[in-house]
């Protein structure tokens, strides 16, 4: 039998029997619950936030037209009502159900809020009245107001910024933060699933049948393989599903950045999979019972999350600054916040390559290291194996 | 080149300080069960686990068929650990068809075998329960089939017959008899030695890391001082004979122990010139004996 043959078979194992459990399928299902919920929740909020209702009476009624097409080019939408009773459309302002009230006619028009009132509604309508004005006025001086609004339309100042600001700016810190939060998941939920593999086979002493048929280093690898696969088809379905509801609600433009996130996030999963699994598998070969896993898993678990959570607020704070930037190229930490800074546009091509590099080159390090630990500590059952015994011997 | 012969040649091991091996030596020809004796602690499980070579000897060579065992025969070997192991919450069938795929059969040679041997072993209403579901003496079903499964040419079980039943043992007994009659060298460790001595062609004993005897049942019985049982009135006749000694008396009927050299006969007949002799004959020992006065006497040497 060769060894991709065992490999597979090994691999095959970890996969199928890991997919069948109802855990897997129902933590899908509960983190695309969340999901959805998340995105339903950010539409519904975008969608109030972005919408004014304007009561408008008596003559300010003719103004419904020009008032929505110029909020529209502040960016924001208006709805508009016609109201009868002035009365009553107070009472609405007052109860919250209309944003504004407009009464009177040109040029005395009147606006009821209930506050301080929305300073760019205030805006619109203010350059709405103007306008009327305007043309009326031009009417009345023989001029035609058509061919001064096509006029007025092609004059603009030419801006030159000298720091460009990047108008995705935001949607790419949503997407960076997002993709390094579900790398954060998936390491930390496979890694520690590697680790439980591990002890289940110690525990249960099936590694004994294992290993008088197969070798440490394929039944490491396929265990590997077969549960980094898991996890990739969960990243994907969690991210298609999220990609998806997105762009169907609207709440990120996806698109090209999105799929770029995607690609990278899948190429830093593999990297940050194959240098952390093979950790959590060596670590987990050393212990015996699953209760006594936790301890020396905390280690490996606390540098996923000091990544994580210390690389999230620099990034928020300043996505190229030394601090992030070093980090992002050390293997422990590149999984998480490299994919992150891509995503947001700030990491520069050497210095992917280099952490790519460093990555890979940790990995072989890693896998050389862990596989002779995992090898000459699986065996051992009982008490506790000492790091340093499992290196020597 | 001899066939089927799986040979232990001077395997050595130690723990620190501590001697497991030393200097092990036996063989299991084709078609022979071999029983494999001995106290808690001397060595029998890890020669097995080194013949499996999920441990490495510090010197020896375990070989097959006259070459060094390597992972290509190891995967021909059916293995019993004495510490039972099967994945708890997988299928009994999924579980015999992986670990026959993991032994080098395809696919559908696995299905086949796992099926064949989830019916004989009746397992047929169990097989996609998963394995911690089973009863014990179930699961120890599983754990016999999945050292079968892969239709091995040596098959090594480390206390095969541990917490089963009577009907369980019959089941083993049977099958392990019947995979020594189509060929196959089986060695497995017992301290059931009624057992063995009922069982087994051969039987070797261990103590403190070696081999102390090793033969048929019937060649270790008679070997060792020879004893007679005899019956007669009086035992003051054995004072006259040189090298005879009695090491039991009840009523009429005594156990003398003779030394080297003494003839059985010149014995029975100071017995008839003293008087009437009801019963003569040769005690052997039994295996129970044979291994307690052989353990004793090496824990008194050591």
């Amino acid at each position: 039998m060769t060894s991709a043959r065992a490999v597979s078979l090994v691999a095959r194992r970890e996969f199928v029997t890991k997919v069948r459990t109802r855990s897997f399928l129902i933590g899908t299902a509960v983190i695309i619950a969340v999901l959805a919920g998340y995105v339903v929740l950010q539409s519904v909020l975008f969608d109030d936030q972005q919408r004014s209702v304007v009561g408008l009476s008596g003559q300010a009624t003719q103004l419904a037209d020009p008032l929505r097409q110029k909020a529209k080019s502040f960016g924001i939408e208006v709805e508009t009502k016609d109201v009868t009773t002035v009365e009553n459309a107070e009472q609405q302002v007052r109860d919250g159900s209309l944003d504004a009230l407009v009464t009177g006619a040109p040029p005395a028009l009147k606006m009821i809020v209930k506050g301080s009132g929305d300073e760019v509604l205030t805006t619109v309508l203010n350059d709405v009245l103007r306008q009327q004005v305007l043309v009326a006025q031009l009417a009345e001086a023989g001029i035609t107001p058509q061919q001064v609004a096509q006029n007025l339309a092609n004059v603009s100042v030419a801006v030159t910024a000298l720091e460009p600001v990047d108008p995705q700016r935001d949607q790419r810190l949503a997407i960076g933060l997002i993709v390094a939060a579900l790398l954060y998941y998936s390491l930390l939920v496979y890694g520690t699933m590697v680790a439980q593999g591990v002890v289940e086979e110690k525990s249960s002493r099936v590694v004994e049948i294992l290993l008088a048929t197969v070798r440490p280093w394929q039944l490491l690898l396929g265990k590997v393989i077969g549960l980094g696969a898991v996890g990739l088809l969960q990243l994907l379905v969690i991210s298609t599903v999220g990609l998806g509801l997105s762009s169907a609600f609207d709440v990120v433009d996806v698109g090209a950045l999105g799929g770029t996130a995607l690609l990278t996030g899948v190429l830093w999963y593999l990297l940050g999979f194959f240098l952390y699994a093979t950790v959590f598998a060596a670590a987990a070969s050393l212990v015996s019972r699953q209760e006594e896993l936790q301890s020396v898993l905390t280690p490996i678990s606390m540098t996923i999350i000091v990544a994580f959570v210390a690389g999230i607020n620099l990034m928020i704070g300043s996505p190229s600054g030394p601090a992030v930037t070093v980090l992002s190229l050390l293997p422990p930490f590149a999984p998480i916040l490299m994919p992150g800074r891509m995503a947001m546009g700030v990491a520069t091509t050497w210095q992917v390559v280099l952490a790519i590099v460093l990555a890979l080159t940790a990995i072989a390090a890693i896998t050389w290291l862990g596989g002779k630990v995992y090898a000459n500590a699986v065996l051992r059952t009982g008490a506790r194996v000492k790091l340093r015994e499992a290196l020597r011997a | 080149m001899p066939e089927g012969v799986l040979e232990i040649d001077r395997i050595s091991k130690r723990y620190g300080e501590v001697v497991a091996l030393q200097n092990m030596s036996f063989d299991v020809r084709a078609g022979e069960l071999f029983g494999f004796v001995g106290s808690n602690g001397a060595g029998k499980t890890t020669t097995m686990r080194i013949a499996l070579g999920v441990l490495a000897a510090d010197s020896g060579e375990v070989r097959w068929n006259g070459r060094a065992v390597d992972l290509d025969t190891r995967r021909r070997v059916g293995y019993m650990p004495e510490e039972r192991g099967l994945y708890p919450r997988m299928r009994v069938l999924d579980q015999l068809v992986y670990l026959a795929e993991l032994h080098g059969m395809s696919t559908n040679e696995a299905h086949t075998s796992a099926e064949n041997w989830i019916a004989r072993l009746g397992l047929r209403d169990r097989r996609t329960d998963e394995v911690q579901r089973l009863s014990l003496g179930n699961q120890q079903r599983v754990q016999l089939a999945a050292a079968l499964v892969h239709e091995p040419d040596v098959l090594v079980l480390d206390e095969p017959f541990s917490g089963l039943d009577p009907v369980a043992v019959d089941v083993m007994s049977h099958v392990l008899r019947e995979k020594a009659s189509s060929g196959v060298p089986v060695v497995f460790s017992s301290h059931q030695l009624d057992l063995v001595e009922r069982l087994c062609d051969r039987v070797g004993i261990v103590s403190a890391g070696s081999m102390v005897a090793i033969g048929t049942v019937d060649e270790l019985r008679s070997g060792g001082v020879p004893r007679l049982v005899v019956e007669s009135p009086t035992t003051d006749w054995t004072a006259t004979l040189d090298g005879v000694r009695v090491i039991e008396k009840n009523g009429t009927r005594c156990v003398l122990e003779l030394a080297s050299g003494v003839d059985d006969q010149t014995v029975l007949h100071a017995a008839l010139a003293a008087g009437p002799v009801h019963e003569f004959s040769r005690q052997r020992p039994t295996l129970t004996e044979l291994f307690r006065n052989v353990v004793t006497t090496e824990a008194r040497s050591t």
